[in-house]
């Protein structure tokens, strides 16, 4: 029964933060579950799928409701995704781990310098875009109502090909390890294609949820899910993204970056060591 | 001036389209949320009054011992089962979308959300075999 509320408990905060930073929440989920609760960890990365389908569906329907993310973009970026989660399976056992790791880590690492700089910058929106021909084509630029400045904001996406290649890595990355389902998918987005935050984390939410469905069947037939960790799990992440995608509209995009910046050098700093064998 | 107003009548009518047709994937995402929600509570509802799930605790899981359990109401299968229905909320997700950029006659995206679509299923069926 505590372990019931406690999973509960654990889902609903993992929910809130989940739809407020477009991650997986495995940041919270993993280390409760197998160093807490002792769970073997075959069984918390199941769950750990679950809580990302969740947290997803959880949130996506503020977000698209509330026009708040971009399916356009969601869209072009998820076929590389999906087809990277698809060749990150198949690779496992032949592609050494080490190598995304170490690349992984640290191109978080620099998108958190560069969360730091915008924020320094102060500025949220980036004013002086260089008009992509390409995000012209795909009609990518777009516009969201921003509930906290309380106003319309425009954007332009810049540099869809660089932005589509680290979507494919992410894509294998998370075949491969089962990680950075979120975090890869902001930085890609905020980082690398110049979109502001709010989209930027509302798209990441929308499609973590496709790209971790390629690879739910896989953990739901070899008997990863565990119904009895899965299930309140997942309840209180439905509830709590639910809350958290009405909470992300009112907080203003400055403290999400603030909020970001030292969980995404977390994650960056962790998946660099781990690629030297060290666990943090 | 007349030709201009038809215009702006005719825009409204698109963009009030539009918005019909976000509220209608709203609310079929949020009726697909609220299914499989519903059937994991009665699932675990069920499991503290039956006190077991009814399925083997290690080992893959097969379609046929969910749908035993299930015509038995064995909780771990109803369980399984609401799983199984919030996997397929994001696939729902990736269907409707396909409807309103078809409705948006956006033909290019309806091709890309289509590819998105057989690549997710392509995924799917490779993760069950």
């Amino acid at each position: 029964m505590t372990q019931v509320i406690l999973m509960l408990a654990v889902g609903l905060i993992a929910g809130i933060a989940g739809a407020i930073l477009g991650l997986g929440g495995g940041i919270i989920i993993t280390p409760v579950l197998t160093l807490a609760m002792g769970i073997n960890i075959k069984y918390a990365i199941g769950a750990s799928i679950i809580a990302v389908i969740a947290t997803s569906s959880g949130a996506t329907i503020a977000y698209l409701r509330d026009n708040v993310l971009n399916l356009r973009v969601a869209m072009f970026l998820e076929i590389f995704t999906t087809i990277g989660a698809i060749l990150g399976a198949i690779l496992n056992g032949i592609l050494s781990p080490v190598v995304l790791y170490l690349i992984f880590g640290l191109l978080l690492i620099y998108s958190g310098y560069n969360m730091i700089r915008k924020l320094r910058a102060g500025s949220e929106i980036l004013q002086r875009v260089h008009p992509d021909p390409i995000a012209e084509k795909l009609e990518l630029n777009s516009s969201y109502y921003d509930k906290a400045a309380d106003k319309t904001v425009d954007y332009q996406v810049e540099h869809v090909p660089a932005g589509a290649t680290v979507m494919f890595g992410a894509g294998i990355a998370s075949g491969l390890l089962g990680i950075g389902s979120g975090a890869f998918k902001v930085m890609a987005l905020d980082t690398f294609m110049k979109m502001p935050l709010k989209p930027s984390t509302s798209t990441s939410n929308l499609m973590m949820g496709v790209t971790a469905a390629a690879s739910a069947t896989v953990y739901f037939f070899n008997g990863s899910i565990q119904p009895l960790i899965a299930v309140p799990l997942a309840l209180g992440i439905l509830v709590g993204a639910t809350m958290g995608s009405r909470i992300m509209q009112i907080l203003p995009s400055r403290w999400i970056r603030i909020i970001f910046v030292p969980i995404i050098f977390y994650i960056g700093l962790q998946m660099f060591l781990k690629g030297f064998g060290v666990n943090i | 001036m007349d030709n201009k107003d038809a215009e702006n009548a005719e825009e409204e009518k698109i963009s009030k389209e539009m918005a019909q047709v976000e509220i209608m994937i709203g609310q079929i995402l949020r009726i697909g949320v609220i299914i499989s929600a519903v059937i994991m509570l009665i699932g675990f509802i069920a499991y503290g009054i039956q006190g077991s799930t009814g399925l083997p605790s290690h080992g893959a899981v097969t379609i046929t011992a969910i749908a035993t359990g299930l015509l038995s109401f064995k909780s771990g299968s109803v369980m399984m089962l609401g799983l199984f229905c919030l996997i397929l909320t994001p696939v729902l997700r990736v269907v409707v979308s396909i409807y309103a950029f078809y409705v948006e006659k956006d033909s290019l995206y309806v091709w890309i959300t289509s590819a998105v679509l057989v690549i997710l299923l392509f995924a799917l069926f490779i993760g069950h075999s």
